[in-house]
């Protein structure tokens, strides 16, 4: 425990190389923001994913993927975030695969997963702010399925993906975690009306409406009005996914402050000689190693089925966001007006790391729960 | 492997059940319930005495040293184990000693093989109490500055000179001692001693801190004979044998970031809304940095941390604890500015959060494990 094994280790290697050569940031992110793609990410880099067998990194051996864990996703997703590469791997081999987990939509979409065809998104969020339990998009049973009416937000990658989970209340009230049922939304699902928006770091979001959506009663994923279990794995997965891609953006961006204090001339030394950046930086290096720590503790305790795994991933999505801000923040200020230029690469972290504290709540959302499950 | 360390589990589970005094599974309340051990070390009660005696017969004061040394030879799974398994029950550490924290691990690597089993032993059971002559009036951040002279009389050492900031000096028996036995370069004229406090022209003063207690002293020297076997590692070559240990107590002071007794909000149950989110803010980072202190102390052992790494842990750890005593006296209001009564049980909340402001001085000031870190790990320019 904590420390990696040599086939995590010889992942994550395979990851690192990988992505620093094919999912930099030239030929990833400012390659598609600059030809103004509609996915904001490429399909190419997916395929090469599914080669090297990344796409089926949550899916079980029985159905052809690697059957790996919140560990080895972590490993990935660091990686993701040091090189800001643009990819569906967070939401669809991550949040979505779990999410369907073990029931029938697992045999109809792992495959597409592991080939690297198909993409899928999750629509939670219905207001600015991430609160799963509040979901009130409703599903009507009507005959042998539903209607489904209602809005959702910050969908990632909607625009894009073949099929949406989307969680709906069957049953209750906004606030309930009783009366949440999960649905596989084919993307040309009449009524369905999907706005792809581009967000400040060039991804793509979707804001769907729902407008009658029928949907078979085979649509549903796992138990009607018993969708809280899969969705909070689900969430638990993206949330600890998010942490590490965050710890990754919080290095990338350090990595390349650092080398500019070791490369920037003022008053005739290098900048990385003023003890008052110096301290900066130091401090920064310890907050980054802190957060890897918590995000791997997070994932670690994932795998071990460990009681204490959600207020561990609460604590590792706060922290590593509250990290990453703080690494982005110091990253442009360093650079000085360099920073500012969009020509420069240090700002696309920052505008990685708006979008990534956001996904699955942001600190205060964390926050609140680390205080709610310590009783307070 | 894991049903090794399972079946190590169910005996240490038993042993612990019958051995561990129900006494010594009360949270400490008092100085007193922390065992120093040493020669004048009274026992607060037969169970502390007989906490010590148990553990120190197995070995279990310090789990993970060679048995030949007093140890009790576990392997680092297992020393967790117990670690765990004391946690369970709540027990009591049988001993705290800085012979354990640092100086022990200093002479497993640097000690010739008749001084680790000399001292070492005594250490384990907790028969000589130690304390630790570093810095001087003149030398506190610039440790390697320091001027207490230690001359070759042939068969002994003459020492003299003045320390300072000596934790516990005049409570220990022993002292392991930084001296300068050459002014050719500084940290290259540095030697490690030690030596008996008994000895004469040995003094000490206590010194009385802002929070009314008087864990440090002043330590004189005059005139001092030290027998000349009593060097650890090379004459003038103190200063690795100091780094190393350093490197030690940062990591024990850094255990101070991990707090005492969990979730602060569940401790203090904030009302105010806006206090309660600072709290949590808090919670937050001092769970994170117990993953942190996991996951460094395996890497530590593993050989797969940064040598100034514990430089890094130092830093995190006492920051975090002057910030959980902040924040106690906030959630205790005014009832966190009572200084003598019973119900402040002496003022332990303030008192604790006056001492705590020199955690992020003793052991190195948190800027120079600031500089630490940007010198040797992020190696940047002139630092």
């Amino acid at each position: 425990m904590t420390l990696l094994n040599d086939d995590q280790k010889m992942l994550r290697e395979t990851a690192a190389s990988f992505l620093a050569e094919e999912g930099s940031i030239a030929k990833q992110l400012r390659h598609w923001r600059d030809i103004n793609c509609r996915d904001g990410f490429g399909h190419g880099l997916w395929k090469q994913f599914a080669e090297l067998g990344l796409t089926g990194i949550c899916i079980p051996e029985g159905h052809g993927g690697l059957g790996l864990g919140a560990t080895e996703t972590a490993l990935v997703l660091e990686e993701i975030g040091r090189n800001l590469t643009p990819s569906p791997f967070l939401t669809t081999a991550v949040v979505a695969a779990r999410a369907i987990e073990g029931t029938a939509h697992a045999d109809r979409w792992y495959p597409g997963i592991l080939s690297g065809e198909a993409v899928l998104a999750l629509a939670i969020d219905e207001g600015p702010r991430h609160a799963p339990e509040r979901t009130a998009l409703e599903a009507a049973r009507q005959g042998n399925g539903f209607l489904l009416n209602g809005a959702k937000q910050f969908v990632v990658q909607g625009g894009s993906a073949d099929m949406i989970v989307t969680a709906a209340r069957t049953a209750g009230s906004p606030g309930d975690t009783d009366g949440l049922t999960l649905f596989a939304v084919p993307k040309d699902s009449a009524g369905l009306e999907v706005e792809n928006v581009g967000l400040v770091d060039s991804s793509k979001a979707a804001r769907l409406a729902f407008d009658n959506v029928r949907l078979d009663a085979d649509a549903v994923i796992g138990q009607v009005d018993g969708g809280w279990q899969a969705l909070a794995r689900a969430l638990a997965a993206g949330s600890a996914g998010a942490a590490a891609e965050l710890v990754g953006v919080a290095s990338g961006a350090s990595a390349m402050t650092l080398g500019y204090l070791r490369q920037r001339k003022q008053f005739g030394k290098l900048i990385g000689e003023f003890q008052a950046l110096q301290h900066r930086a130091a401090h920064l290096y310890a907050e980054i190693e802190i957060a890897r720590a918590a995000a791997f503790k997070a994932a670690e305790l994932i795998d071990s089925a460990d009681q204490s795994a959600e207020l561990f991933v609460a604590v590792a999505k706060a922290k590593a966001a509250d990290v990453a801000s703080f690494a982005v923040r110091e990253g442009v200020q360093m650079h000085g007006g360099i920073g500012m230029t969009d020509e420069h690469d240090i700002g696309l972290y920052m505008k990685r790391e708006a979008v990534l504290g956001e996904l699955f709540g942001d600190v205060f959302h964390h926050r609140e729960r680390v205080a709610a499950l310590s009783g307070y | 492997m894991s049903t090794d360390l399972d079946n190590f589990r169910t005996e240490t589970r038993a042993w612990l059940d019958a051995n561990c005094p129900p006494e010594m599974r009360q949270p400490i309340r008092s100085e007193a319930d922390i065992c120093w051990g040493g020669r004048n070390w009274t026992f607060e009660s037969d169970a502390q005495r007989r906490w010590l005696e148990v553990m120190a017969e197995r070995g279990w004061t310090v789990p993970d040293w060679p048995k030949d040394y007093g140890g009790g030879g576990l392997s680092t799974g297992e020393a967790r184990v117990l670690k765990e398994e004391m946690q369970r029950i709540g027990a009591r550490s049988p001993l705290t000693s800085f012979g354990i924290s640092m100086l022990g691990p200093a002479l497993l690597k640097f000690g010739t093989e008749e001084q680790k089993r000399h001292y070492l032993p005594q250490i384990a059971r907790g028969e000589i109490r130690w304390c630790q002559g570093y810095s001087e009036p003149g030398a506190g951040s610039d440790l390697a500055g320091l001027q207490t002279k230690a001359e070759d009389k042939g068969d002994h050492w003459l020492v003299n000179g003045q320390k300072v900031w000596t934790s516990y000096a005049d409570k220990a028996d022993w002292i392991f001692c930084l001296v300068r036995t050459s002014a050719e370069s500084k940290q290259g004229g540095i030697s490690f001693l030690l030596f008996d406090m008994a000895t004469p022209g040995v003094s000490t003063r206590a010194i009385l801190l802002i929070s009314g207690s008087s864990p440090f002293c002043e330590t004189f020297f005059d005139d001092v004979k030290v027998p000349k076997a009593q060097i650890v590692g090379e004459v003038n070559k103190g200063w690795d044998v100091a780094k190393y240990l350093l490197g030690h107590e940062r990591e024990m002071i850094s255990a101070m970031g991990l707090g005492m007794g969990g979730s602060l909000g569940a401790a203090t149950k904030p009302q105010d809304p806006m206090l309660r989110a600072e709290i949590a803010a808090f919670d937050v980072d001092a769970l994170a940095f117990a993953a942190m202190s996991e996951r460094f102390a395996a890497m530590w052992k593993a050989g797969e941390a940064h040598p100034a790494s514990p430089s890094m842990m130092k830093y995190a750890g006492t920051e975090l604890n002057k910030r959980r005593n902040e924040l106690a006296m906030a959630a205790g209001a005014s009832d966190a500015l009572e200084w003598d009564s019973e119900r402040s049980k002496s003022g332990k909340t303030p008192r604790d959060w006056l001492r705590s402001k020199g955690n992020s001085i003793e052991g190195g000031t948190s800027e120079i494990q600031l500089n630490i870190v940007a010198k040797h790990i992020l190696r940047l320019p002139g630092a």
